[in-house]
């Protein structure tokens, strides 16, 4: 047995958030309440509300939009993301269904092929197992498979990934699943104008869509520009962001791991180790290599970061596209994936803590990245 | 049914030198059994007779169902209690007001027996025979835990109790495949798949009530109607809210839910039932739940503060049963309330063993993914340094 896990956390940064405050407390509480990431407007919203108006917004200016799910109507969402939308479209609109995934998916599917526009909720995207047949065979490859005959402009949504002390069956990141599948779009929000600018985009979509939503992330506030807060403001799906420029690295992430990268570029900046890129992938499928591949041919070393198993994997996929691509030429060091442990997820915290990345272990793999240099 | 009973009856009656006639009518502490009628609406049936309504038991039964729905009770208050003192994380599912249930089922079965339900299991799990320690730590989180802290709430397993299951329905195909493992190897014995009233609607269990029927698997499936699923109140996700007739081809038997002996009663009935080679039965438990879905749900929003109150009050299972015992004079007042003391301190003791126990060792992060010697060598971490070798 040679489990080096004690090993890496003696050479790691000892304690991130400390370190942080004790340095720049202005930068730190403001990192800490991840506000430095957007415009300066003053108005905060958090991702759970930048969902509602999403909805809200779409489903008042089109009828065709409807919301069904567990929960959605009478509860007010079981995470509280469709408050307020029964009472004000009505039952013909927001739907209770019973918990039977497999059947109102499929339903909400069907009646997507006959001219509405669902969005079809999923308490968790673990549950979406039990449908998963109806998201890939009925709503990806229905359009190819008729020759451009059929329509599916459906919308699927809920949390993805990590919650806190769900354990196994609770906390399945399905980013990669649904990522390989050609016929679907699939995005993943980070911060409260990502939310809100792409399911409003996805919604609009006439492709089916999967959002992955997450929800530690949904009571996280974030300030929303000027445009974000217009009715019409989507953002390009299949577009990245750049949430901080730099020289020395990129960083990829997705998710909520936006955040702990951004704090671990912070840091490494502060501490004066390098200035590292962070992209914000936004968009899952289509991934927008060009993004990435414009970074790396800047910054000349690549690490990526998700919630999701190792294996076949976001990073996997990244690493794969740049192989094949101009940016390995550009490469001074071999791309790493910082990734959820390979494992089902533990109960017990202090195990649920080694199965997801955080700032401490996205920081010590930027360090162990800059030091490298391929051919020296 | 009922040629059945009376032949126990008279089995019994042989045992203690007590005719049949003396028993019913002398309750005395001379005699070992009781006999007890259940109310009238204890049971409605559906293509199969209802079991009888006079419940032949012994004392030292009745104060065990007693001092176990007590305990029971107890055990989840304590949860509550560490719940909102955040000790236990993520999702906690608790079984007050339906401790019939489980304690019911229990008396009738064996250890051959095997049981399974969903997430509301902590009552299960100490009834087939997990330590209240155990249960504890393991909703703590803690090495102690019955999963060894690596499963939390809604994952807690004994050998003859299949969990614990986390996604809505999944037990009950699962369920139907142990009693067709039992059938298979021969076992005189049946599972009892449990979910509930919100899970009824789910495909897979039509499924599984098929294959049951079909190939004649000892499973019976328990559906505890507690009216509803998470938020949502039976006849706005039922379109037939008569679960016990839901089996269709399956014959089944509503039993009120509330009440242990009804409970008992109805698991022999059905036991002996599939095991006789009869095939599958359906059972649906008429029952309630005083908390909230989780303890993320306050419980109310979705029905009256009133509902729940008049359930407590008027149907509290044990209450229901005190009420029998000093009927009968099984206990004194006295001896109830040593009970009710033991078990709090029982339950207290628990709490604190529970909160002694460690967190688990890091290292088993990396075990039981597979079996032993499963020829994996080698898992990775979040990092390509955070690595195990076996």
């Amino acid at each position: 047995m040679s489990s080096i896990l004690k090993k890496a956390a003696v050479v790691s940064i000892p304690n991130v958030r400390q370190a942080l405050l004790r340095s720049n407390p202005v930068l730190a509480s403001s990192l800490l309440a991840k506000r430095a990431y957007n415009s300066k407007n003053g108005v905060e919203m958090t991702v759970r509300d930048a969902l509602n108006s999403a909805l809200e917004e779409e489903m008042t200016a089109d009828e065709k939009i409807y919301l069904l799910g567990e929960e959605v109507g009478q509860y007010n969402g079981a995470y509280k993301v469709s408050k307020g939308l029964l009472d004000k479209f009505g039952p013909k609109r927001v739907i209770d269904t019973p918990i039977t995934e497999s059947g109102f998916c499929g339903l909400a599917v069907g009646s997507a092929f006959a001219g509405l526009k669902p969005v079809c909720e999923f308490m968790t995207w673990n549950f979406a197992m039990q449908a998963i047949d109806q998201i890939v065979n009925s709503a990806a490859k229905t359009h190819y498979m008729s020759g451009g005959n059929v329509n599916c402009p459906i919308t699927f949504r809920g949390p993805n990934g990590a919650a806190a002390g769900v354990a196994a069956q609770h906390s399945q990141c399905f980013a990669a699943w649904y990522g390989s599948v050609p016929g679907l779009k699939v995005v993943s929000p980070w911060n409260s104008e990502d939310a809100k600018g792409l399911l409003k985009a996805a919604i609009r979509d006439p492709n089916p869509v999967v959002v992955l939503e997450n929800e530690l992330m949904y009571g996280v506030s974030f300030p929303m520009s000027e445009a974000a807060l217009s009715k019409d403001f989507v953002v390009e799906i299949g577009k990245a962001k750049i949430e901080k420029a730099g020289t020395d690295i990129t960083i990829v992430a997705h998710s909520r791991s936006v955040g702990f990268a951004l704090e671990a570029a912070m840091l490494l900046e502060k501490e004066g180790i390098c200035s590292a890129e962070v992209i914000n992938l936004r968009s899952i499928r289509p991934l927008d290599t060009e993004t990435i591949i414009n970074s790396v041919k800047k910054t000349n070393r690549l690490v990526t970061v998700e919630g999701g198993w190792p294996q076949y994997g976001v990073g996997s996929e990244i690493c794969a596209q740049i192989m094949e691509s101009e940016a390995f030429d550009h490469l001074d060091a071999p791309v790493v994936r910082v990734t959820g442990a390979d494992v089902p997820t533990p109960y017990a915290q202090n195990l649920e803590a080694y199965a997801f990345p955080d700032t401490e272990v996205i920081a010590r793999v930027i360090k162990r990245t800059m030091n490298k240099k391929i051919g020296a | 049914m009922l040629s059945t009973q009376k032949i126990s009856l008279a089995k019994v009656a042989a045992k203690a030198f007590i005719t049949p006639l003396t028993v019913r009518t002398f309750a005395s502490s001379a005699a070992r059994n009781v006999s007890i009628n259940l109310h009238k609406g204890s049971f409605e049936s559906y293509n199969c007779d209802a079991p009888a309504l006079d419940v032949e038991i012994s004392k030292e039964e009745l104060v065990r169902m007693y001092k176990s729905m007590v305990t029971m009770r107890r055990m989840e208050m304590a949860s509550d209690g560490l719940y909102k003192a955040k000790l236990i994380r993520g999702f906690c599912h608790l079984c007050t007001g339906q401790e019939a249930v489980a304690v019911g089922m229990e008396t009738a079965l064996t250890a051959e027996d095997k049981i399974i339900t969903a997430y509301r299991c902590h009552g299960f799990t100490y009834m087939r025979g997990g330590s209240i320690t155990s249960i504890l730590a393991e909703l703590l989180g803690r090495k102690a835990g019955i999963s060894g802290g690596k499963g939390g709430s809604m994952h807690m397993f004994t050998p003859n109790f299949f969990g614990g299951n986390g996604i809505v329905g999944a037990q009950v195909p699962l369920g139907a495949g142990i009693a067709f493992a039992q059938k298979y190897l021969g076992h005189k014995a049946a599972t009892f798949s449990l979910y509930g009233d919100g899970a009824s609607n789910q495909g897979q269990v039509f499924e599984a009530y098929n294959m049951a029927k079909l190939w004649e698997l000892p499973a019976v499936f328990v559906c505890e109607n507690n009216r509803y699923g998470m938020g949502t109140a039976a006849n706005r996700s039922s379109a037939n809210t008569s679960y016990f007739k839901r089996g269709d081809y399956i014959p089944g038997l509503k039993v009120n839910g509330m009440d242990v002996l009804a409970v008992h009663q109805a698991v022999a009935y059905a036991k002996e039932w599939t095991v006789s080679g009869k095939g599958p039965l359906l059972l649906e438990m008429e029952t309630y739940r005083y908390g909230g879905h989780s303890m993320s749900d306050p419980g109310t929003t979705y029905r009256t503060r009133e509902e729940i109150q008049h359930m407590r009050s008027n149907n509290d299972p044990i209450t229901g049963l005190k009420q029998r015992l000093l009927e009968f004079n099984i206990i004194t007042e006295d001896e109830m309330k040593a009970i009710d003391k033991a078990a709090r301190v029982e339950v207290d003791q628990a709490v604190e063993e529970a909160k002694a126990s460690g967190e688990p060792d890091l290292s088993e992060f990396w075990t039981q993914i597979y079996q032993k010697d499963a020829g994996i060598p080698y898992v990775r971490g979040r990092e390509p340094e955070e690595f195990h070798r076996y």
